[in-house]
């Protein structure tokens, strides 16, 4: 089987999302890439070095600089032609644009897997993780996403990939892009972080999340999350928001503060190796799942374990 | 400009799911269902947008079996004109809606339409996509603003790492994203008077439409459980812990 793996990028870096479908993608088969963007000679080099990749199929043309589903599914779907699968990591622009190109196939997609149990064969989790469901299609041709948690990276050195050009299907001229704006942090992304430091409701204000949660996620070196109820209520940016409808995660260490712990923020972050919960209410949720728990007063002790580590 | 919103209903959010013992699937008996909270959102954006005279009809549609009827329901008491509903027992994948939901775009040529960005039960997220794909429609997915002006639409997307604004030619599609806004409850008068808007009765052999699941479910299992930890007494011994997992220098 030939697999078509979606290269998540920003234009100059491969993500790490891409390494993990790279994984799931080889369980299927022979992996191809593709990098579809505008002046990307540098993420097809980077790409080609994946470990395992056979080729990488690059598309540059300023119709997929900004990877818009209506312009980049005609391309996946020609590509199609001779692939027997797309494999694309559950990020959001991979998640906006492979149901369309299921669509245009018409095949089902199989969204989110964390196994490859055979070659129609998967795990999904539903009901915002709370039941596993294994899944067998029926579809010729295969359109999945990857949970990026549930799978090891690929080795980003030591493949040698050949770079071959695809040919541009143009701008279908149904969308537009107008601008972008990305929350600068000098702390590690979420996605890739190894320890995350979570917030929730409890903090208040954006200000106690800033003097409480940031010098304790300095501290340890990771990066900053927060509960829905944290994000809705503007304490933190959008992006931040771990969970069912936000990101989830898997990191080593994850420490949960002031967050009660809701089925779908525990969707986010419940396959973390090791979680920490601190929570004034000794029956929160939280505490069902936490490997460590702490009860006590975060304005307390968050600020003592910052200074004690 | 008329706009179809599509709802599904869904097992209710706040409800703890639970797996059925012989593993065919998570038990739905006798639990209470509700709007998918997504579709909620789609509703009243789609009432915003009549408010502000960009609308002039919504078309609510649910696929499912007949209870999906209090489902629509709650759509026109919020304040949606009418409602479609495709009736059918089996199980219809987001293929199977999206070829639905297209006859349905077909016979009434909505210029918008607007969906959750994904069901709380499957958490597929296809759906919207498909539907524009199949269209071929522009797609503003994981939509947190929508903004429509002649034949335009500018949405601002919820994207990893911030927004992204793009802009759509109409007719397109919009999937929301939680922060789009916050659904209204429907009035008790609006509740009575939604008894009386039309609903029309449908199947999806009316629409000629294959709806033949694609993905077989061979099990559904619960994930595994996580071992019980302990409580710590106070910083001193979280911070001795932590030491000795290795996690802090």
């Amino acid at each position: 089987m030939k697999t078509l793996v979606w290269v998540e990028h920003d234009g100059s870096t491969v993500k790490d999302a891409t390494l993990a479908a790279v994984t799931a993608a080889s369980k299927l088969g022979e992996v191809h890439l593709l990098v579809a963007g505008k002046g990307i000679d540098g993420v097809a080099q980077a790409a080609a070095k994946i470990a395992g990749v056979d080729k990488v199929h690059v598309a540059d043309d300023d119709a997929f600089a900004h990877a818009l589903a209506e312009n980049v599914a005609p391309l996946i779907v020609e590509l199609m032609g001779h692939h027997d699968a797309f494999v694309a990591p559950s990020t959001t622009s991979a998640k906006n644009i492979a149901p369309r190109v299921a669509a245009l196939l018409d095949v089902m997609q199989i969204s989110d897997i964390l196994s490859v149990e055979s070659e129609d064969t998967f795990t999904r989790p539903i009901y915002a993780g709370n039941a596993i469901a294994t899944v067998q299609t029926s579809d010729a041709k295969k359109v999945i996403t990857v949970r990026t948690t549930a799978f090891e990276k690929a080795a980003a050195e030591g493949g040698s990939g050949t770079i071959e050009a695809v040919s541009s299907t143009g701008d279908k001229g149904l969308s537009t892009f107008q601008s972008q704006e990305i929350a600068k942090s000098a702390r590690p992304e979420l996605a890739s972080a190894k320890i995350i430091v979570s917030g929730g409701r409890a903090l208040q204000n954006g200000e106690n999340f800033r003097s409480i949660i940031e010098p304790l996620a300095d501290k340890l070196g990771a990066g900053v999350g927060a509960s829905r109820a944290a994000v809705d209520a503007g304490y933190v940016p959008n992006d931040y928001q771990v969970g069912q409808t936000g990101k989830i995660v898997a990191p080593e260490v994850y420490v949960a503060v002031g967050i009660s712990g809701a089925i779908q923020h525990l969707a986010g972050m419940k396959d973390s190796k090791v979680i920490i919960a601190i929570n004034k209410d000794e029956d929160a949720p939280i505490f069902q799942v936490a490997d460590l728990g702490l009860v006590g007063d975060l304005f307390k002790v968050v600020p003592e374990l910052t200074e004690k580590l | 400009m008329k706009v179809l919103v599509p709802v599904k209903r869904v097992l209710d959010y706040n409800v703890k799911p639970r797996v059925k013992a012989d593993g065919t699937g998570v038990d739905l008996a006798n639990v209470k269902m509700s709007m998918n909270p997504f579709d909620e959102i789609a509703v009243e954006e789609a009432i915003r947008l009549k408010e502000k005279g960009v609308v002039t009809e919504i078309i609510a549609v649910s696929i499912g079996e007949q209870k999906a009827q209090e489902t629509l329901r709650t759509a026109l008491a919020m304040g949606a004109d009418r409602a479609i509903l495709v009736v059918t027992e089996d199980r219809v994948e987001p293929l199977g809606v999206a070829k639905l939901l297209k006859a349905i775009v077909d016979e009434e040529q909505p210029q918008l339409i607007i969906l959750g960005k994904q069901a709380i039960d499957d958490d597929n997220n296809q759906t919207g996509q498909m539907l524009a794909g199949l269209l071929g429609w522009g797609q503003g997915t994981f939509a947190s603003k929508v903004e429509v002006s002649g034949d335009t639409m500018t949405v601002t997307r919820e994207i990893d790492g911030g927004l992204e604004v793009d802009s759509y030619k109409l007719p397109a599609i919009v999937t929301t994203d939680l922060r789009l806004n916050e659904p209204r409850y429907a009035s008790l008068p609006n509740i009575m008077k939604a008894k009386s808007k039309p609903m029309a009765q449908k199947t999806a052999a009316d629409y000629g439409v294959d709806v033949a699941p694609r993905v077989k479910t061979l099990k559904v299992v619960e994930p595994g459980k996580r071992q019980a930890g302990v409580k710590v007494a106070d910083v001193d011994e979280l911070v001795t812990k932590l030491h000795a997992m290795g996690i802090a220098k």
